[in-house]
């Protein structure tokens, strides 16, 4: 029998090259991913009394503290917007950030008995969480939009909404892009060394301070504003809330640099957790 | 026409603490790279051997592993725990990577190292089948396809849309087996972790890769079950300490490894002092051993044992497997010891003659304490062969069984 070479289909190597990423397969997984995202909706809130209610009481209760700490006891300026929904607006996309960010970084360890069990593209996890996060901000992007109209019709709120809101999807799509891009490039560095993750939640309470999310970025001056600038989320929390009030900076040079970031993240992130894919099983 | 091709084949472990060290492993490594030298943590990599305790912290689980598989083959793996078996079959449905060599493939490959991988209680019946289905690499549609046929398999219709959570553990695992018994893989590679399960489900296992090998499909499966491997495999290989040891028909492997194995019988161990006899700190073995040391099956056998018993509890509950070489338990027993001022328990178990089967067999023993508490295992503490006698007909064949009693005929 002569043994063609090129009729295999598939060559099993012990390392896998830095480019070697399948997106081809990452597609044909996608009912997968749709199962996955449909498996964490589901399940999440199945045997709670309040069920899905909960993506309402979270942000709300985040900003009534907002409120108090911040805006009753420390009297931060929010710009002239109403309060409730300066901070609702800042929490709403900083927490899916924050969500996806998070939810992935744990990727390999939290699934490492599906993972040492089966193969499937790996990538498909933390792509699923993002989706399932998106269907979660949506809801509570409607939440805003109920809450803004009742503060406007009863407590006489500003609300200045302008075109810029059409950049509302990018502005999300660019949350995406940099959670997911962090969040598995963290994961992959943490299969072999898992301090890393003891950092995590501190790390990223550190980042929502240093991102405009309690106070208006025209309330810092000098340096300060200078470092919050080099933010990547910074501009996209800014232009979010200037589509809405009409307050802060409308910034396309930012946003550019957010996008840049962002992709550049998620391909160092893509490239690192290909890398480790293959090979974590042993050091989990 | 050769559906995978095996090359070189190694694999590394490191043992211990992975963390510890690592780091400082990890750029001496890359040091010797970047100077375009051997990675040195390779040469000082150990056997496969757990019996040697090594002085590396690396150690070969795979070494030098070549084989071709052509399609349609039913291929059977054997060989003891910790041989190697597992680490292959984890390569080759790539959920890990080798340490060296190739493996080529050539069509859709489907593993079933777990029933139910991805399972989640709190989702449906019908909704997890969707997940596991997905898993396994089946489309939604084809999923959808199949949906009454594995239903229908495994028989639990009234409760498919019930979490699995409430499911009894039989109609989990019934489920999990429907969906991975339709998977269509033009190559299906099975831990024997499938063949556990009541008798009924087993004959339903190995029924269905029956119908999978009889479609042409090539299937690779991994067991101790010798008698399965014999009577669905075409062909063996037997893997010992990480390699490749023996490799011919499955019947030919099969007898080959029954051959090894009692090459290595071990009809007595015995320790002067408690300092090196294996145990823990509540109990340590002094002997164990069969007299006669070589009975035929016409002898009365006697296992002695004796143990020290460090716990606080004077009594404990010594109980024995008796596994044949198709690791089937024949049967197991138990007898509670006192022990003495010396802390040391002593007694027989005596097995009646005209009882076992010819064979080799070996013990596993269990140490509990009176309420019933694990203290101490150990797997193939000793290992005996029973002779067959001389007999006064004319079939001389193996006689079928696991226990061959003599019984009583009455002729009417």
């Amino acid at each position: 029998m002569v043994d063609v070479n090129d009729s295999w289909t598939e060559i099993i190597k012990p390392k896998r090259g830095w480019f070697d990423v399948n997106l081809k397969e990452i597609w044909r997984y996608r009912d997968l991913i749709l199962l996955f995202v449909r498996r964490d909706f589901v399940s999440v809130y199945k045997q709670t009394i309040l069920g899905p209610l909960w993506l309402f009481i979270q942000p709300l209760f985040t900003t009534f503290i907002f409120y108090f700490v911040f805006n009753q006891i420390a009297r931060i300026s929010t710009d002239g917007v109403d309060p409730i929904l300066f901070y609702l607006s800042g929490i709403t996309l900083w927490n899916y950030f924050s969500d996806c960010f998070s939810k992935t970084s744990n990727t390999f360890v939290a699934n490492a008995s599906i993972f040492g069990k089966v193969y499937f593209p790996r990538l498909t996890t933390p792509i699923s969480i993002v989706i399932s996060n998106l269907i979660k901000l949506g809801i509570q992007v409607l939440l805003f939009v109920l809450i803004a109209i009742y503060q406007v019709v009863v407590n006489d709120a500003d609300i200045q909404i302008n075109s810029t809101i059409f950049l509302l999807p990018l502005l999300i799509l660019l949350m995406a892009i940099m959670g997911l891009g962090m969040g598995i490039l963290f994961s992959a560095l943490t299969t072999k060394y898992r301090d890393l993750s003891f950092l995590l939640t501190f790390g990223i309470q550190l980042l929502m301070y240093a991102t405009p999310i309690i106070y208006p970025l025209s309330f810092t001056s000098g340096k300060l504003h200078q470092l919050l600038s080099y933010n990547p989320i910074t501009p996209i929390i800014e232009n979010f809330r200037y589509s809405f009030f009409g307050i802060g900076t409308f910034d396309v040079g930012g946003l550019i640099y957010s996008t840049i970031f962002s992709i550049s993240i998620l391909f160092i992130g893509i490239l690192f957790f290909n890398r480790v894919e293959n090979k974590f099983m042993d050091t989990v | 026409m050769q559906v995978i091709k095996v090359e070189n084949l190694f694999k590394q472990y490191q043992l211990g603490q992975v963390s510890t060290g690592t780091i400082s492993h990890d750029l001496n490594r890359w040091m010797h790279k970047i100077r375009g030298k051997e990675d040195p943590y390779e040469k000082i990599t150990g056997e496969n051997a757990r019996e040697e305790k090594g002085n590396s912290n690396y150690v070969w689980a795979l070494k030098d592993i070549n084989f071709d598989v052509k399609q349609g083959e039913v291929l059977g793996i054997i060989g003891r725990n910790g041989a190697g078996k597992s680490t292959l079959l984890k390569i080759l449905s790539k959920v890990t990577a080798p340490s060296k060599g190739t493996i080529k493939i050539r069509g859709r490959i489907a593993s079933l190292l777990e029933v139910g991988t991805g399972f989640h209680p709190e989702l449906t019946g019908r909704e997890n089948i969707f997940l596991n289905g997905a898993i396994l690499g089946m489309t939604k549609s084809e999923i959808r396809s199949k949906f009454d046929e594995i239903v229908a398999f495994s028989g639990v219709e009234k409760y498919i849309d019930t979490p699995v959570k409430r499911y009894s553990s039989g109609m989990y695992v019934r489920l999990a087996f429907a969906v991975a018994a339709h998977l269509e893989p033009e190559i299906l590679i099975v831990d024997e972790v499938l063949a556990v399960g009541d008798a009924e489900f087993q004959k339903k296992c190995l029924g269905k890769m029956k119908d999978v090998s009889n479609q042409g499909r090539t299937v690779i499966f991994v067991s101790h079950n010798l008698v399965a491997v014999k009577s669905l495999c075409k062909r063996g290989i037997l893997m010992e300490r990480g390699g490749i040891t023996f490799m011919g028909s499955a019947d030919e492997t099969v007898e080959h490894y029954m051959k090894v194995n009692a090459e290595q019988l071990n009809p007595s161990i015995s320790f002067e002092n408690p300092t090196d006899a294996p145990g823990n700190e509540l109990i340590k073995i002094k002997t164990v051993s069969v007299q006669p040391t070589n009975p035929f099956i016409t002898d009365e056998i006697s296992i002695h044992f004796s143990f020290w018993n460090f716990s606080e509890d004077p009594s404990v509950f010594l109980a024995f497997d008796l596994i044949d070489l198709h690791e089937e338990v024949v049967f197991g027993s138990g007898f509670k010891f006192e022990k003495n001022q010396a802390n040391l328990c002593q007694g027989s178990c005596i097995i009646p003659k005209d009882l076992l089967n010819d064979g080799v067999y070996t013990i596993n023993l269990y140490f509990n304490s009176a309420e019933m508490r694990p203290l101490f295992n150990t797997m193939n503490a000793i290992s005996f062969e029973v002779a067959d006698k001389e007999r006064n007909y004319a079939y001389f064949g193996k006689i079928n069984g696991a226990v061959r009693p003599t019984l009583k005929w009455i002729s009417e």
